[in-house]
């Protein structure tokens, strides 16, 4: 029993090593990110564009559902003006960042490992390496730079969605009136709310390929470890999200924009 | 990794296994390798040297650790002891970036061809010419077009290797495996799965290589008749170690019984079947 919970431990801690080099690795290849644009674009194009319409229903759905739970919280006690600045500021600091990083990097960081496993159990990445071509440079930096630049974009985008879901489910079912909800958007709007909000989705994008490239890159077996390697970076991505976003809720609430 | 049961056999030195200092060798030396993975033992201080310009042929049975004999040699696996040196040049504990230039030197046909599926053909050819030379793209398509003819494959430039028969990802394989030049060419298992034509096709390129261009070859097959038409030397791997070594003549009339049971085939013998 303590052999095996003393394997685990240094297993984890051999993994949480090689993670740590990898992302070294790949920061230092940042340098290469002009001469290597042509493919980062293309990685941007996958993460953009082929999360866009679970991006759309889903910010929707998060808004709507926000106003229906905050009517129903605050009927008795909150004026319904209050209405749009509960739904904006849930989803600026929390829903929007949190969701899109758990939803569209559930997504992003699968399609990572899969594909970056598949290359390893098909000698692909062997075949990249004798070439004399750095994997980390051709195959990390692209998609670690493209997820921490693109979950920020669809963050926004996300939250703008929401807020409008949340506008009209509010108007349409909820008797709330439109200057009602518009005059709650405005009434504590505060820039840090969107900035903390974004600083969390750019933290998390790191962690989605990260997450995705280690597994993938450490795929060994067939078929069945290229599944293995997908579950995997899928919840150690999802379990490092919701750890990473209560600590950088204390650093970006509690302390950087502290009475901002 | 299949387990052997095979009985011990006492065994004579290989020929020309006095390495001697094996970085003053001008090809490939291997000293004392050892590889395993987990428990099972795979290759266990295995010497090995070949000489500049020869097609050495390794053979052995499956999973007897041919494969990884290959990849250790150019460290794609890093081996867990022992040293291995390229015309003098000392592999083991070279750093990355000498690593990657001395790979320059190399090519290597990987038993699945490995090409890369989401590039065209001539764009997996042309890779190494992009990545490593400042040409221009009309200059890296031509000298992927021309190595694509080399290999029979000049109609198929466009084409992604999902659209590829087995043959024929093979030879796209080859074709990336010496679009540079390379001075050493690994293959693992270059006709497997193969048709006998075609894997013919495929030892027939292997032996042009090395005339017209001076390669000096690696390659690891169970296909005896071809590993007879393509070696200069052949040698076999036997629970981790090289147990012979010699010319196509040398094995052709050797009594070692690990070897002649291989070269016929045959189920019963020291080697055992499982």
């Amino acid at each position: 029993m303590l052999e095996s919970i003393g394997r685990s431990v240094l297993s984890s801690l051999r993994g949480s090593g090689r993670g740590t080099l990898l992302l070294c690795a790949t920061l230092g290849d940042l340098r290469y990110a002009w001469r290597m644009r042509a493919e980062i674009l293309n990685q941007m194009q996958v993460v953009a564009v082929g999360s866009l319409p679970l991006v759309i229903v889903t910010s929707i759905f998060v808004g709507a559902v926000t106003a229906v739970q905050a009517v129903y919280q605050m009927q008795a006690y909150v004026p319904m003006k209050f209405l749009g600045t509960v739904i904006s500021k849930s989803v600026f600091i929390e829903l929007g960042p949190v969701l899109m990083a758990l939803v569209v990097g559930s997504r992003l960081c699968a399609n990572y490992a899969a594909e970056l496993g598949t290359m390893k159990v098909t000698e692909q990445i062997d075949a990249m390496n004798i070439m004399a071509i750095d994997p980390v440079r051709y195959l990390a930096m692209p998609r670690f730079l493209a997820a921490i630049l693109m979950i920020p974009v669809i963050t926004i985008f996300c939250d703008t969605i929401a807020i409008v879901g949340g506008y009209v489910a509010s108007v349409v079912t909820l008797d709330v009136t439109s200057g009602t909800f518009i005059e709650g958007l405005r009434m504590f709007y505060k820039d840090s709310d969107l900035l903390g909000g974004l600083i969390k989705s750019f933290i998390f994008g790191g962690i989605i390929a990260m997450s995705g490239i280690y597994f993938g890159f450490n795929t060994e077996g067939g078929a069945e470890g290229v599944g293995q390697s997908v579950m995997r970076a899928v919840v150690g991505s999802c379990l490092s999200i919701l750890v990473a976003d209560y600590l950088l809720a204390i650093v970006l609430f509690q302390i950087v924009f502290k009475g901002s | 990794m299949e387990t052997s049961n095979s009985t011990a056999v006492p065994m004579p030195p290989p020929p020309n296994m006095r390495l001697g200092d094996p970085s003053t060798h001008d090809g490939v030396a291997m000293q004392g390798v050892s590889k395993r993975f987990g428990d099972m033992v795979v290759l266990d201080e295995c010497d090995l040297l070949v000489n500049k310009g020869e097609t050495l042929v390794i053979i052995g049975r499956s999973g007897e650790g041919k494969s990884v004999l290959l990849k250790n040699l150019v460290r794609l696996q890093e081996p867990d002891a022992g040293g291995i040196w390229v015309e003098g040049r000392e592999v083991t504990g070279m750093e990355p970036p000498d690593l990657r230039e001395l790979r320059k030197d190399f090519g290597f046909l990987f038993q699945g061809a490995a090409l890369f599926d989401s590039m065209t053909i001539c764009e997996n050819v042309g890779l190494m010419l992009k990545e490593h030379t400042d040409w221009d793209r009309e200059r890296i398509r031509a000298r992927a077009c021309e190595c694509l003819a080399l290999v029979g494959l000049d109609d198929a430039d466009d084409k992604l290797p999902s659209e590829l028969s087995g043959g024929m990802k093979k030879r796209a394989g080859l074709a990336r495996a010496i679009v540079m030049q390379p001075q050493y060419i690994l293959y693992d298992e270059p006709t497997t799965g193969l048709d006998p034509i075609t894997g013919d096709a495929i030892n027939d390129l292997i032996l042009k290589l090395q005339r017209e261009l001076g390669v000096t070859s690696i390659v690891v097959t169970h296909d005896m008749a071809g590993a007879f038409k393509i070696a200069n030397r052949i040698a076999m791997l036997n629970r981790g170690k090289i147990v012979f070594t010699g010319t196509v003549e040398e094995i052709q009339e050797t009594s070692h019984p690990l070897v002649r049971q291989f070269i016929e085939g045959r189920a019963d013998g020291p080697l055992g079947v499982f």
